[in-house]
């Protein structure tokens, strides 16, 4: 279980890397870096994933006095729900920047912004 | 096409890369040490059923901080990319054709959908969720009714208020647990209560609803900021 999980997150980050690095398009490059993002939170939860055991929540079915026997690591989980968080940020961010491009420059092809190009 | 293949060569490195280390990877058997602490002690501790808000709320209280700064500043930095030389939007403009069924359906699931929410980011010490989600939930209703009416005018200031206000009094929350507990963001100055009810934990689902409502001002204002400017603006 957990090596199909890290091997889906491998193969989004390999995805969606593919495809910010082949379009051209702003906006597909920024759906490539989203799909990577999201692959990077699987392994990460994958990592802290360990087999047979169950949510870090206590309650009556676990209760705290056996939880060290029982839960999962919640440090991955917390550092995910950060990179959830941050990710959303910086995804709303890059599209505010390639609207602002395209109001400038009437396209979101990064073929025809040739400032940086050298 | 040389570039294509570069990029292929490039991401084949990195799968082998990926490979390698999924081939020498072998799942723990035991908690390492650090988990294995606040899962022994963050019930006893902290009074928090859900041991991932422990760790967000207290244990590491001040990362969650910055990363309620983080999303502060790139909240604040998105206004100011899409509000410079934006144009004076006239209500004509905007008029868009909105279905009834938009409309009728929004008016009922709106309030439930912050109901939703509120309940998430209150519950955050007991259950799944928490202020993060909690406050996504907040702002997806927003986003309703920004679909169902875009004329309605949100709010900047009731919003901008929303956060600055939850923002400042959760620094606040946390000094005040460097003076009378045990240090900065330190939940235990106000009583743990009873494990598992609702008013137990201290001072974290105190401070995770003010997470929860500054996250939702700072998404809704996303969300407003990217409408406003969801205008034909001629190009130069």
């Amino acid at each position: 279980m957990t090596t199909l999980a890290m091997t889906t997150g491998f193969v989004l980050i390999l995805i969606g890397l593919y495809g910010a690095l082949t379009n051209r398009n702003l906006l597909r490059m920024i759906v490539g870096f989203t799909i990577a993002d999201t692959g990077v939170h699987i392994v990460l939860v994958a990592v802290g994933a360990l087999p047979g055991r169950t949510a870090p929540i206590l309650d009556a079915a676990v209760p705290p006095a056996e939880a060290l026997a029982r839960i999962v690591d919640p440090i991955p989980q917390a550092l995910v729900l950060t990179a959830i968080v941050i990710g959303l940020g910086v995804t709303a961010l890059m599209l505010a920047y390639a609207y602002r491009l395209f109001v400038r420059r009437g396209t979101l092809d990064i073929a025809k912004m040739t400032e940086l190009k050298w | 096409m040389i570039r294509r293949l570069f990029v292929v060569l490039l991401l084949a490195v990195l799968g082998g890369l990926f490979l390698a280390l999924q081939l020498g990877y072998v799942p723990d058997a035991q908690l390492n040490q650090t988990a294995a602490y606040y899962a022994e002690h963050g019930a006893g501790e902290l009074g928090a059923a859900n041991l991932v808000t422990a760790i967000i709320v207290t244990y590491r209280g001040l990362d969650t901080l910055g990363e309620v700064t983080v999303l502060f500043l790139a909240t604040t930095i998105i206004g100011l990319v899409l509000a410079t030389g934006r144009a004076t939007i006239s209500s004509e403009s905007r008029r868009t054709q909105v279905s009834e069924l938009l409309t009728t359906g929004s008016r009922l699931l709106a309030p439930p959908i912050m109901l939703l929410g509120v309940y998430v980011f209150i519950n955050g010490h007991l259950t799944p969720g928490g202020g993060f989600q909690g406050g996504a939930i907040l702002a997806s209703s927003a986003l309703l009714l920004l679909l169902a009416e875009p004329l309605r005018d949100f709010s900047h200031s009731l919003i901008a208020t929303v956060e600055a206000l939850s923002g400042s009094i959760y620094v606040l929350l946390g000094l005040f647990g460097l003076v009378f507990a045990g240090g900065f963001l330190d939940n235990r100055f106000l009583p743990l209560g009873t494990f598992g009810e609702l008013f137990s934990a201290g001072a974290i689902p105190l401070i995770y609803s003010l997470i929860g409502l500054k996250v939702g001002a700072e998404f809704s204002s996303v969300l407003v900021h990217l409408s406003a400017t969801d205008t034909t603006e001629e190009q130069p």
